[in-house]
Order: structure tokens, then C-alpha cells, then sequence
């Protein structure tokens, strides 16, 4: 290789580096439009709604006087019905996911279900509003209470948990599936003891995208007849006279803290609309408390992993 | 085991769902309807929880005046705020289902109409020069201050009110265009009022109405408009006043509550309409109503007493009723 030659490689290479780079600032360009809009709005919401939190916001009851209304009756609410939406979605999602990687022919009937599921994810939250108010609400007689909307929310967010739980799925080595059946196991065996297991971190992620939207979700939960004035809170889950009393909770009317925060933005006073920002704030910290959740099971889950 | 487990669960919250539905409807005294009566029954819900110690519990959606007769008229609720008459359709379905009601209103609004403050041309407008602004054929023709009147600036008209599904959207398009609903299409409409209060605070050409109480909370950023009802009538201006003494018109309204008359019957229902008429008053001027005149109060509590049924408007909104004439009138 003479040095003429030499050259000119260097000088690809330099140019190589250089469309690199460009990439590269082009990459965070993208990446900062995200993360500043969210911090401006994080910002925003912070600087107008942290002076309104204190204990007796989290603990008080909506009032006509913007200076004694909380929030309490609306992350009680938000909380239970996540509480629902999770026990509902996780194992139904999963088992779906499961049965399509793990135990589902590939035909055209798969094809499909998968196609199907695929145009669920995209399907308006509304819809899905409308199809429980007349599914659980009036049909099934669940009336409009946390069931019901947990129930809602459950299935707006299952395409998600089947998709991840899927993708998860995959990602687990063939060789794993091919040693367990060489021993003799069942498909049930390999999935219970290898599957689920090596699965579950990329599951969570998941679901805790699908519950991130699901809690900021309003208008199904409108559809279905969530409340704006209510000021008690369901019965204690778990606590009333057993067996049926306990899950008094599940058929309480609600509301939840997207609707509190519409409440307050529509309403003439400008007091309301810094409660508005401080419930915005405080959703945030759920979401984050959420996601904060996950990534310590997810590290938990990973350790135990030995492959 | 673990399959166990669950199924023992799935069976116990079907069993759940049998025995609790029950146990809720009992205590609870069920509202919904307008977004505009809803400051006061809010109002009225806390007060008269905190009066009761949680005892009765009462609770308040906003599915607007027409989507609150819906569940009404389905009985899912015992009590509808409404801002409107109830609507002939609306018997109809309510008669079918059986459901019978008492029509009480409980405070006047003020629909008011705004401009920017830096408006200087405008003194007062007619309900004639509003009908110019606002009926169908105005659509995309009158667009400047100066097509309604000569004397005005050649300014652009930027027009905001409320959306179609609103009670205040059918008052105000039957006061002004002789027909609910009847309206040129090409203006900003939204169902947060605070967009429209955003809206003309921003323009110095704009036009905008809505409830008294925005316009109240907002008088720093907006200008309320006189009102001319008709020829030879004074210009006169919202205010408690002039709704009570019933010069504001046509833009005064009655406001209501609808009451199942099934549901008076139970103990916490009747104690609860009894506590909305005897404290609305004070109640409805603290979230910045009208309230009626105390007279008025005293003779629907006893006209509640009576369980007097059906509505007084025979299913027609009627504009510019004062509460002298809303007393009057016999229902049908």
C-alpha cells in the first residue's frame, strides 16, 4: 500500500467519523426534544403546584374553596384502580403472550390474533370506554365503580403486556427450550420453570408502560361515569366482614386524579388551577414511584437469573 | 394449589358483587348533570356531609344537563342539575321508564356576554346587533366590527363560546337566533370556559359568552357587555342585581335540580333537598350565583313538601322568565 493510498483511506475514514458524529449530535437533538419537553412541563407544573403540597392536601376531601380541596378521594381512587387493572391485565396478558410464542400453531389463525392485537394498541382509549360502559357496566351490572374501571383500563392496556411479554419471550435463547425438552419436560414445565422466569424482567417493563398510561387515562374513565364531587373513600380493601365484605371496595363509586386535575383547570378561580398543577406534580411521583418499582424488581429478577 | 387459590378468589369477588351493590345504593344520595349547576350542588354535597358527619354520602358527576337526564331518565341517579327546562324528548324517555320528578330551581345565572378590555368602540349591544354577529347566515361573511355597525372600527371579529353539548350554548343561541342550537359555525368553540375567558382576554377583537361566574372571577381581563333587549330598552349590565330585579334580560336564567320523585321519598334524599333549598341561597352567592330571593326558596321547599311532579316549562326553554314569572307559573 503506497502512501497516496494510505491517505485517501485516512480521509475516508475521517469523513466515516465525521457522518458519525453527525449522527451522533442529530441522536441527542432527538433525545433532548423529548426529555425538555417533559422537563418543561415537570418544571412548569412544579414551580406552580410544589408551594399548594402539603399533608392536608393529600389528606383532604375536593371543596368548593380551592384552598381546602385534596386530593385524597382522587390517588385513592387512582391507586385501587390500578390495583385492578394490574391483577387483571398481568395474568391474562401473559398467559396470552405465552400461549402465542410457546403453544399456538403457526397458522393463519394466529396470524390473525396477532394482527389483531397489534391493531388493538391502537385503537382510541374512548373506544374502550365505550365498550366497558356497556360491557361490565350495564351487561355484566357491575355498575360504574372501580371494578368496572380497572376492568377498562385492563383491557386498554393488555395489547401492550401481550406484545412485551412476547418480545421478552424471544429474547430467551432457543438452545434453553431445546436442552428442557431434550430431558423429557412438558411444554408446561419448560414454561413454568424456564420461560416465565427468564421472561418476567422484560414482562414488567411492559406492564409498567401499559399501568404509566393507563393511570393519566380520562376519557374512559368519563364514559364509564367516574365521579368529580365525591368526598369518602371506598372501604378499606381486604377489611370488611369475610368473604363477601371484603371486596366491598371493587363496587365503590370513585374518581381518580386525571379527572380531579380537569376539574380543577376548568374552573373559574385561579387558585384551582394551582391545585391542578400540584395533583399534576404528585401523578408524576406515582407514575415515577411506579416506574421506581420496576426497575427494583426488574434488578432483583436479573440477579437471580443464572444462566 | 396456587390454581386453587385463585379460582377460590374469582369466586369469592362474584360473590362480593352479589351482597355490596346493595349495601352502597342504601347510603348515598347520587347526582349528576350540568357542569354549570355543579359549583352549587358541590357546595351544597360538602356542606351537607360535613353537617351530617359523612353519615349520608353524597356524590356529584358532570356529564352536562342533556348526558345527566340520560342517567336520570334510566333512574341511575336521584337527582339531575340541569341549566335548562327539561326538554320534551326527555319526558318522553323519563315517562317510559316510569320516572316521575320534581322540578326545583335553585339560582339564577347571568349568561354574560365579554369583550377585551381594550374594546373602546363598544358601549352596550343589542340583542339585534348579537343576532347580526351570531345567526347561521353570518358564517364566514360577517368577519369585522365594522359590518355590524359603521361606526366601529374595521377590526377582525374573533368570536368564542361554548361547545354545541352545553346548556349555556342552547340558551344562549335561542335568546339571540329564535332557535336552540341554531348558530354560525365558524367560531372558537370549547367546553373549558377558561379558553374562552383566555381567548378574548388575548384579542382585542374578541367576543365571547358564558356564565357570570368567569366573568366575575375574571373582571381584571374582560369587559361584560351592556345588554339592550330591544328597541327603546335601556343598556343594562349583569350583575346580581339587575338579574333579581329582572332588567337583565334576555340573558337571565333559571337553574335547576330535577329530583326523582321515587328517591324523595327516602329519609337522606328528602333531607338533602330540604338542606339544598334552605341553604342554597347563602350557598349559591358563595360560588357567585344568583340566588333566588328567599321567598322563592320558602315556596319551593314547600312545593318539595308537596311533591309537586312534572316540570312548569311543558318540555320548551323559555327565555327571558324572570322569578317573579317563574313562581307564577302552574305545571303541566
Amino acid at each position: 500500500m503506497n502512501q497516496q493510498e494510505l491517505q485517501a483511506l485516512r480521509n475516508l475514514i475521517v469523513a466515516h467519523k465525521r457522518w458519525d458524529a453527525l449522527f451522533g449530535v442529530l441522536g441527542v437533538c432527538a433525545l433532548m426534544i423529548g426529555v425538555m419537553t417533559f422537563m418543561s412541563l415537570f418544571v412548569n407544573m412544579a414551580i406552580e403546584g410544589l408551594g399548594r403540597i402539603d399533608v392536608e392536601f393529600l389528606t383532604s376531601f375536593p371543596s368548593r374553596r380551592a384552598a381546602h380541596a385534596g386530593i385524597l378521594s382522587a390517588w385513592v381512587g387512582s391507586t385501587l384502580v390500578m390495583l385492578v387493572t394490574a391483577f387483571a391485565a398481568v395474568p391474562i396478558g401473559v398467559a396470552a403472550g405465552i400461549y402465542l410464542e410457546e403453544y399456538a400453531a403457526k397458522n393463519w389463525v394466529t396470524d390473525v390474533i396477532e394482527i389483531n392485537i397489534s391493531n388493538l394498541a391502537g385503537v382510541p382509549s374512548i373506544i374502550y370506554g365505550l365498550l366497558a360502559l356497556g360491557l361490565f357496566v350495564y351487561t355484566f351490572g357491575l355498575g360504574q365503580s372501580i371494578l368496572s374501571a380497572g376492568l377498562t383500563l385492563a383491557l386498554l392496556i393488555l395489547p401492550v403486556v401481550i406484545v412485551s411479554t412476547r418480545e421478552s419471550i424471544r429474547a430467551i435463547p432457543q438452545i434453553i427450550r431445546e436442552g428442557a425438552y431434550a430431558c423429557g419436560a412438558t411444554t408446561w414445565q419448560v414454561v413454568r420453570d424456564h420461560i416465565v422466569p427468564y421472561s418476567s424482567a422484560g414482562i414488567l417493563t411492559g406492564v409498567i408502560i401499559g399501568m404509566a398510561r393507563a393511570i393519566g387515562e380520562t376519557a374512559p374513565i368519563i364514559t364509564i361515569g367516574a365521579l368529580t364531587f365525591i368526598a369518602f373513600l371506598p372501604p378499606a380493601p381486604f377489611t370488611g366482614d369475610p368473604p363477601a365484605g371484603m371486596f366491598d371496595w371493587l363496587f365503590a363509586p370513585f374518581t381518580v386524579m386525571p379527572i380531579q386535575m380537569f376539574n380543577w383547570t376548568s374552573r373559574p378561580e385561579a387558585a384551582f388551577a394551582t391545585n391542578a398543577a400540584a395533583a399534576g406534580f404528585i401523578l408524576v411521583l406515582m407514575t415515577l414511584a411506579m416506574n421506581g418499582l420496576a426497575i427494583w424488581l426488574r434488578y432483583r429478577l436479573r440477579k437471580s437469573i443464572n444462566w | 394449589m396456587k390454581s386453587a387459590r385463585i379460582a377460590s378468589l374469582l369466586a369469592l369477588t362474584i360473590a362480593g358483587a352479589a351482597a355490596s351493590t346493595a349495601s352502597f345504593a342504601d347510603s348515598l344520595v347520587k347526582i349528576d348533570g350540568s357542569s354549570t349547576v355543579y359549583p352549587i350542588t358541590e357546595a351544597v354535597a360538602e356542606e351537607f356531609q360535613k353537617a351530617k358527619k359523612n353519615a349520608i354520602k353524597v356524590t356529584v358527576g358532570i356529564s352536562g344537563t342533556g348526558g345527566g337526564f340520560k342517567k336520570f331518565c334510566r333512574g341511575e341517579t336521584d337527582i339531575s342539575d340541569a341549566s335548562r327546562p327539561i326538554l320534551k324528548k326527555e319526558m318522553e324517555d323519563c315517562k317510559a321508564a316510569g320516572i316521575e320528578y320534581i322540578e326545583l330551581p335553585v339560582a339564577y345565572d347571568a349568561l354574560t356576554v365579554v369583550i377585551n378590555p381594550k374594546n373602546d368602540w363598544i358601549k352596550s349591544l343589542t340583542v339585534e346587533q348579537l343576532k347580526t354577529i351570531w345567526e347561521p347566515g353570518a358564517q364566514g361573511k360577517i368577519t369585522s366590527w365594522k359590518q355590524v355597525n359603521h361606526a366601529w372600527p374595521d377590526r377582525p371579529l374573533k368570536l368564542f363560546g361554548p361547545g354545541a353539548d352545553s346548556g349555556t350554548f342552547d340558551y344562549f343561541t335561542e335568546a339571540v337566533n329564535g332557535k336552540a342550537k341554531s348558530s354560525r359555525g365558524d367560531f372558537t368553540a370549547s367546553e373549558d370556559d377558561n379558553v374562552l375567558v383566555q381567548g378574548v382576554a388575548r384579542d382585542v377583537g374578541g367576543l365571547g359568552f358564558f356564565g357570570y361566574a368567569y366573568y366575575d372571577e375574571n373582571h381584571d381581563k374582560l369587559k361584560a357587555v351592556p345588554i339592550v333587549a330591544a328597541e327603546g330598552k335601556p343598556a343594562v349590565s349583569p350583575s346580581p342585581r339587575t338579574v333579581v330585579d329582572g332588567t337583565y334580560q334576555p340573558f337571565a336564567r333559571p337553574i335547576f335540580i330535577y329530583v326523582n320523585a321515587k328517591s324523595a321519598e327516602k329519609p337522606e334524599i328528602k333531607e338533602f333537598v330540604e338542606f339544598y333549598l334552605k341553604n342554597g341561597e347563602a350557598l349559591s352567592k358563595d360560588v357567585k350565583y344568583v340566588p333566588l330571593p328567599s321567598k322563592a326558596y320558602a315556596f319551593n321547599l314547600e312545593h318539595f313538601g308537596k311533591r309537586l311532579k312534572g316540570t312548569k316549562f311543558g318540555g320548551e326553554n323559555k327565555v327571558g322568565i324572570t322569578i317573579e314569572e317563574l313562581m307564577k307559573l302552574e305545571a303541566k
